[in-house]
């Protein structure tokens, strides 16, 4: 593997951009340095390179991430918690070295209280079907938010079904931003839980989670933070939050697909049901019943995914060797660059909040006369990759009284000038439907 | 590597087509109908409401609200186009034209009987782009099968 090179820290940009001075300490990235680190996004023969700006969908890997996962097949794959040999072994203490860095990068106190899971989506559905199962009843109240992704409703309302629980969601202002007070009137002590995403991956609103979590301890409620978009953003801290559920995906942020985790408080676990039946979660197995193994390993049935939790360690360590800081700073750049050149497209509406501390470098937009779909097809001839469509998030997308957006979302590889290619394509797409 | 060999926008977005997006042809719900389908396309949003007037096998009437991208709602326009006055099995023989366009057919595309719709032979370039010319089309073969299942009455 080779050595993870620290982030430059810098606060110039692509020749040619006017460099406006930063308010936040450490400048933030220089983005074409951290580009150089992808392989997919380096330019082709005839030296075009892809735009991509889809990385609320999914981010790039690095080559530490691809290296990592390589390695791990070709030096040290075995299966898990289970051979006497010594690749056993090894192949072991890589996954629980993993599991102690993951619990290290959302500052959990104790490694074993992270669970692997196959992503946000599994860790939110594990919650709801063990945690959830076992502590609501009919009339009881599931609090979420306009703003939720499907995978932080679904599994709610199959348990609010079974358990005859009820949903209610905390709406937005016209700035894609919960409202607090109406938020007060729907707690009460019926609500057992309430679930809502840190940063929203639609419109990129950065919740006031500590704010939430702290008005839900006061009438007894357990919080659950989908922390899906918020992991590969901004420093995480789950003791400071005071959440008591948080998941996070590999994918997201820059590990590989099919691997994530749940971090939940180690006096939850302990007393959550299995999730799923299998190999590996067990202690002792009887022809009528069974007993469980230790927390985490209760929730893990099967084999799980090593070469992916191997990989999501190492994208935690690269994002780590930028610095967390770092990323925030760089992305909030991007973001008042780009609010500030969507602003002057004329005919577009752009989403979400207008202060750049409330965001993360999502830009969700519609334009007059143009369907996303045709945005985003006319953004790809230029080689451009954006998000057309309801974002897996069709409450919101009611809510804004809109079929669907394009979404434009940067990452650590972004720079100014990916912008400026974006805002480019969006005018050719004004002068083919004028 | 990045494939670029993506075909020319122009073939997508011709003038006929952003025509027809602009002020589409025999939209909102005709006076009389005998049925009413609707149809959507989950991943993107793309949605219609047809309405036909289906006597002695004839499309007498017809008529569509819809919302969605250029090429959904103008394919929808050039359908109905069509469609009128037209017996029910013409306009099923021009929907599997039209799918053979789709699927890149030459003989198709210069089949003058898919009139303005012929614009659409580019979209076969775009595999993304497919199912939004298709959504109206499948609205009318629903429609048709609908119709069949003795919904004849007027509403």
């Amino acid at each position: 593997m080779s050595e993870i090179r620290a982030g430059k820290i810098e606060g110039d940009h692509p020749a040619g951009q006017t460099t406006v001075p930063t308010a936040h300490r450490g400048g933030g990235l220089d983005g074409a340095s951290v580009r150089a680190r992808f392989p997919l996004l380096q330019p082709d023969g005839a030296g075009a390179r892809i735009i991509y700006l889809d990385s609320a969908a999914t981010a790039q890997r690095p080559d530490v991430v691809l290296e990592a996962v390589a390695k791990f097949y070709r030096t040290e794959n075995a299966n898990v918690h289970r051979g006497i040999y010594d690749l056993s072994r090894r192949a072991t203490e890589r996954y629980e070295g993993a599991r102690a860095a993951l619990a290290r990068f959302i500052k959990a106190p104790d490694k074993e209280e992270l669970v692997w899971t196959r992503g946000t989506t599994e860790a939110i559905n594990l919650v709801a079907a063990t945690w959830g199962q076992e502590n609501l009843g009919p009339g009881d109240e599931i609090l979420l938010t306009t703003l939720e992704h499907h995978s932080n409703i679904v599994p709610w309302q199959l348990l609010a079904r079974r358990v005859a629980a009820r949903i209610r969601y905390v709406d937005i202002d016209e700035e894609g931003r919960l409202r607090l007070e109406q938020y007060d009137e729907l707690l009460s002590e019926r609500t057992r839980i309430v679930a809502l995403g840190h940063v929203s991956n639609a419109l990129g609103t950065i919740n006031p989670v500590a704010e939430v979590i702290e008005r839900a301890r006061q009438v007894g409620a357990r919080v659950l933070v989908d922390g899906a978009q918020a992991a590969p953003h901004l420093p995480i801290d789950v003791q400071s939050l005071g959440c008591d559920f948080y998941a996070i995906s590999g994918h997201k942020m820059c590990g590989p697909m099919g691997i994530g985790a749940l971090w939940a408080r180690r006096e939850l676990l302990e007393e959550m049901p299995p999730y799923q039946g299998g190999g590996e979660m067990i202690e002792t197995v009887l022809p009528d019943e069974s007993t469980w193994a230790p927390v985490p390993h209760k929730f893990e049935a099967g084999t799980p995914n090593v070469a992916g939790a191997v990989g999501m360690a190492a994208a935690a360590a690269f994002l780590e060797s930028l610095g967390r800081d770092q990323v925030r700073a760089h992305e909030l750049d991007l973001v008042e660059y780009g609010m500030d050149r969507l602003d002057r497209v004329e005919g577009l509406r752009l989403f979400g909040p207008r202060d750049p501390a409330d965001r993360i470098a999502v830009f969700s937009f519609s334009m007059e006369g143009i369907h996303p779909h045709d945005v985003a097809t006319i953004l790809d001839a230029e080689n451009i990759a954006v998000r057309a469509g309801h974002h897996c998030t069709q409450p919101l997308m009611r809510r804004l009284a809109v079929p669907a957006t394009t979404r434009a979302s940067c990452y650590v590889y972004n720079t100014r000038e990916d912008l400026d290619r974006l805002v480019e394509g969006l005018d050719r797409a004004r002068q083919i439907f004028s | 590597m990045i494939d670029r060999s993506t075909p020319a926008l122009g073939d997508l977005f011709q003038d006929i087509i952003l025509e027809h997006y602009k002020r589409p042809r025999n939209q909102g719900v005709p006076e009389k109908s005998t049925v009413h389908v609707h149809m959507n396309n989950p991943t993107c949003g793309d949605e219609v409401h047809l309405y036909l007037l289906v006597a002695d096998g004839v499309v007498r009437d017809v008529g569509f609200e819809g919302e969605g991208c250029s090429i959904s709602q103008a394919s929808i326009s050039m359908m109905t186009q069509l469609l009128k006055d037209q017996p029910v099995e013409q306009g099923l023989e021009l929907a599997e034209r039209f799918k053979e366009m789709m699927r890149g057919d030459a003989d198709a595309a210069r089949d003058k009987g898919l009139r303005d719709a012929r614009a659409l032979a580019g979209v076969s370039r775009f595999p993304t782009r497919v199912k939004c010319a298709l959504l109206g089309w499948d609205a009318f073969e629903k429609a048709v099968e609908e119709a069949g299942q003795g919904s004849d009455a007027e509403r």
